[in-house]
């Protein structure tokens, strides 16, 4: 932690950067901070309770930290995954911020949670993480855990909703889908849902009824999962934020299972490893079509 | 859902078949003009290429009550486009795994590629078509959804 205030004190003094964005203690647990002067870098925290993905600033549609001119982002090693999706969809130039990376060994499920970090309260994507460090940092500080094994239990999940008869699955997300508000709290923490206008909100032609009718969340959950395939980096911030509680990461997990099976994609921190949608090899396999 | 040997019988599937205007429509078109016989069930909706076919526009069209989805347009290397059926194959494919797992059988949705000079291939696959949703039967899911809430509250699968 004292190198992480260390490090941020020094690029706010140095003027690198007018903003870093890290963890601070909240009344609540960790929370997102921004940090604009040096004497505030000792309210940045970094511990297992920091679970937000803070890539999310970073989209376009968020002007936050537009405002602040150059800024320094802390990253686990999965949010530089987001960041380097926003990076390779021209979203985010890499000369724009300083990413500091901090060594990680899995976070809790829960940023408000008090319990320490175990086999029980680790965050699901963790289970199974090879990712000690982000690559793509600039700096990198901390020491990290050992990890956590996997398989992940959302992984498991998908499986056995797989092998149920296709109504019975129909008929689960049926159950899931009636819950859902339309909040759309999901698309808002995504870092990768950065549309000026989305198709939720577009009305001429309506793809996605607006009221919160299985109808409509049906489209609204296709559209998602369309929208986010092999590009989803399985931050499982949708899913942490849902008030509704419904599984979003089976959604997720299954289409990035499908993209890793199909078209050899997983989420990576490298911007130069091109995208698998919006790419295409003339060999793809077409098993499926007539 | 499944439905009975009665039902099957009078049952009239609705087909919609998005299709792109270069081959698969002047292939359905051929076979029109070469009064190939084939099921009526399908309608066609045209559009500039399968690069233009979002997955929205299938999910909309079980929504509003079809039964069966084609999907069709120029085979491989001959996009008029150069690689928009390329680009949809990949989104296709995804789509398709995920109609699965939310319990769309995929049996009601039809991939194909046909050609301008195919004519017969696309009443092939409309008569393969028609058959196979014949046999699932209605696509009541949607059509549940409004006629009887409490399908739709009806507690889900445990899966753990
Ligand atoms: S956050 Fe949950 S309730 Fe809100 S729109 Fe997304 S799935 Fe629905
Ligand atoms: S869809 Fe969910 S898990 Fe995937 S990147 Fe967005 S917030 Fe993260
Ligand atoms: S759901 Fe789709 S249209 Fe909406 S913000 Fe996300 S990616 Fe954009």
């Amino acid at each position: 932690m004292t190198e992480l205030r260390e490090l941020a004190r020094r690029l706010l003094s140095e003027g690198t950067v007018n903003a870093v964005l890290g963890w601070e203690e909240g009344p609540r647990g960790a929370r997102p901070a921004f940090v604009t002067d040096a004497a505030g870098a000792d309210r940045l925290i970094f511990d297992p309770r920091c679970v937000h993905n803070l890539a999310a600033y970073l989209s376009p549609r968020r002007p936050h930290l537009k405002q602040l001119g150059k800024v320094a982002i802390v990253l686990k090693p999965c949010d530089a995954k987001a960041v380097a999706g926003l990076i390779r969809e021209t979203q985010v130039p890499r000369e724009n911020v300083v990413l500091i990376g901090v060594r990680c060994g899995g976070v809790l499920a829960d940023p408000e949670s008090t319990e320490p970090l175990s086999e029980a309260t680790v965050a699901d994507r963790c289970r199974g993480c090879p990712d000690r460090e982000a690559k793509l940092a600039d700096h990198l500080v901390g020491t990290a855990g050992p990890g956590f094994p996997g398989p992940s239990h959302r992984a498991q999940k998908v499986e056995e909703l797989a092998a149920l008869p296709a109504d019975q699955r129909w008929a689960f997300w049926q159950a899931e889908f009636e819950k859902c508000v339309r909040c759309h709290a999901c698309r808002q923490v995504c870092p990768m849902c950065f549309c000026e206008r989305c198709l939720a909100d577009k009305t001429m032609p309506r793809w996605i009824e607006s009221s919160p009718h299985n109808r409509g969340n049906f489209a609204w959950h296709v559209a998602r999962a369309m929208h986010l395939a092999g590009r989803c980096v399985d931050c499982g911030e949708c899913e942490r934020v849902c008030p509704e509680g419904l599984p979003l990461g089976l959604l997720t997990r299954k289409v990035a299972q499908v993209v890793a099976d199909r078209y050899d994609f997983r989420p990576t921190d490298d911007p130069a490893v091109p995208a698998p949608v919006g790419t295409y090899r003339m060999d793809d396999p077409q098993e499926f079509i007539l | 859902m499944d439905a009975t040997p009665a039902d099957a019988a009078n049952f009239e599937p609705r087909i919609t078949a998005f299709v792109c205007n270069w081959c698969t429509y002047t292939g359905a078109d051929l076979a029109g003009t070469s009064r190939l016989q084939m099921a009526s069930n399908v309608r066609i909706i045209r559009l500039p290429c399968t690069g233009r076919i979002d997955p929205m526009f299938i999910t909309k069209a079980f929504e509003r009550g079809a039964d069966g989805v084609i999907v069709s347009g120029c085979h491989p290397a001959d996009c008029h486009y150069t690689a928009g059926n390329y680009h949809a194959r990949r989104r296709f494919a995804i789509f398709r795994e995920l109609a699965g797992f939310l319990g769309v059988d995929p049996g009601r949705i039809t991939f194909s590629w046909v050609s301008a000079s195919e004519g017969a291939k696309w009443r092939d696959v409309v008569n393969d078509t028609v058959t196979r949703v014949r046999a699932l039967g209605p696509f009541t899911n949607f059509r549940r959804m409004v006629a009887d809430p409490a399908t739709v509250s009806a507690p889900s699968t445990e899966v753990k």
